[in-house]
């Protein structure tokens, strides 16, 4: 670890080549490795158990390589983005553009629920318009890094960009509809009283060496703590994945059941559990006949929507404009579970 | 002696931040008054865009993260070396969050 360290600080360009191509090589190895490891195991790998235990040992490690790997990346990304410089960036815009804008910041800024106050006040205060703030907050916890990793292990890139587009359509449409109601008037009265301030940015004294720190450290903390959830939610999603009949989850998720991304999106919205834990699930219930567009607003609804961060929103924000997020983004939500179902 | 504040809703990257600025201010020995600032319309008017916020002797040092040991060891004014430094800055989110 000491040698790393020297070699990231003092080469920060030749360790990011070097971890690339070792990140690389371990991934390429995972397949030989876990289909070795699966023959060795005294189960028949047509049976129930062999399926389950092939789809854990070859998933578990591939999805905590990528994670690793992706929040590695978003956390030397997130350095450059700063909130402050988000907001300097977002002050005073045009809506149309600025949701576009602000729902793409969202993804590349830190981000942290229990930020989720000092930002929203922070971004109103220095004239980030209501409309525009609401983007970035819709799109900062959907299009998540975790999110994103476990997408692209379990379901392929092409699921996980059209999760990403999908997520970012939501929340600038629900950023925008929320401009239009204009209902600056449903802020905490002490929140409007607030004086203005100016939107304001330090100078960025940051090196590549901290950048490269900024990453290991997020990896550190993410993904020590997000491990335990994906370990749990693969291995349920291999015992569906083994025990589950097939298109068992047709007549209930399937897409001739009108009611089921209503149903989803309900069940999905007190649920707070972190993408790492819902993602595994989700694909194992995919393979049993569920339908792609009732699935994706299941997940967008756990992630997106939860009532702890409305119960901190209330701080800030009166009732009638808690209520008119939540149902706006719900119904972005479910305009994307219908027309999947529909297109697909 | 140092007049610390830190800034949080108490969620446990904030809590980390007192027990680490506690720590350093111990190790170096150097006095500080350490204040919670929990409520949020308090924490708003030192203008932060991301908790938990550092403010030492009046003046905002640090905001959206748990900060080093070297850069609190920096604030409390030292140049002493510390025993064993090395813990980067945490950025990641401990407050329980999804993802």
């Amino acid at each position: 670890m000491n040698a790393d360290l020297t070699l990231t600080n003092q080469r920060p360009k030749l360790f990011l080549i070097v971890a690339a191509a070792v990140w690389f090589i371990a991934y390429q190895a995972l397949i030989p490795v876990s289909e070795s490891l699966t023959a060795l195991l005294p189960v028949d790998r047509t049976s129930p158990l062999g399926g389950a235990l092939q789809f854990f040992l070859y998933d578990t490690p591939k999805v905590l390589l990528l994670l690793a790997g992706v929040v590695f990346v978003m956390g030397m990304v997130n350095s450059y983005f700063t909130p402050e410089r988000t907001r300097a960036l977002l002050a005073g815009r045009a809506e149309g553009v600025g949701n576009f804008l602000a729902a793409s910041l969202g993804v590349v800024t830190p981000f942290c629920s229990c930020s989720a106050v000092p930002l929203f006040i922070g971004f109103v205060q220095a004239g980030v318009p209501l409309g525009i703030t609401f983007s970035f907050l819709i799109a900062a916890p959907m299009v998540n890094e975790v999110a994103l990793a476990l997408l692209l292990g379990l379901f392929g890139w092409k699921i996980a960009l059209l999760y990403m587009v999908l997520g970012l359509a939501v929340a600038i449409l629900s950023g925008w509809v929320i401009g239009r109601l204009h209902m600056e008037a449903y802020l905490e009265d002490w929140v409007k009283n607030m004086p203005r301030t100016r939107a304001v940015v330090g100078v960025d004294t940051v090196t590549l060496a901290e950048r490269v720190q900024a990453g290991f450290a997020a990896v550190r903390a993410i993904v020590g703590r997000v491990w335990p959830y994906v370990i749990a939610g693969i291995a349920i999603g291999a015992a569906i994945h083994g025990y589950v009949p097939q298109d068992f989850m047709g007549s209930l998720m399937g897409k001739d059941v009108w009611w089921s991304v209503p149903v989803a999106v309900l069940i999905g919205v007190p649920m707070y559990s972190n993408a790492a834990g819902i993602i595994p699930i989700v694909e194992a219930l995919l393979a049993k006949g569920a339908a792609l567009g009732t699935v994706l607003a299941f997940m967008m609804s756990v992630i997106a929507l939860s009532l702890p961060e409305m119960v901190i929103l209330r701080k800030v924000l009166k009732i009638r404009l808690i209520a008119t997020f939540a149902a706006v983004v719900a119904g972005g939500i479910l305009l994307v579970g219908y027309v999947f179902n529909a297109v697909l | 002696m140092k007049a610390v504040k830190v800034l949080g809703t108490g969620c446990a990257n904030c809590r980390a931040t007192v027990q680490r600025v506690e720590g350093v201010a111990k190790e170096l020995g150097v006095p500080i008054t350490m204040e919670k600032v929990e409520a949020i319309q308090d924490i708003m008017a030192f203008g932060i865009l991301a908790t938990p916020g550092v403010v030492i002797d009046g003046k905002v040092v640090h905001s959206g993260s748990v900060p080093s040991r070297e850069k609190i060891a920096g604030w409390l004014g030292s140049g002493a070396e510390l025993a064993g430094a090395g813990a980067p800055v945490t950025s990641g989110c401990g407050c329980g969050s999804r993802g």
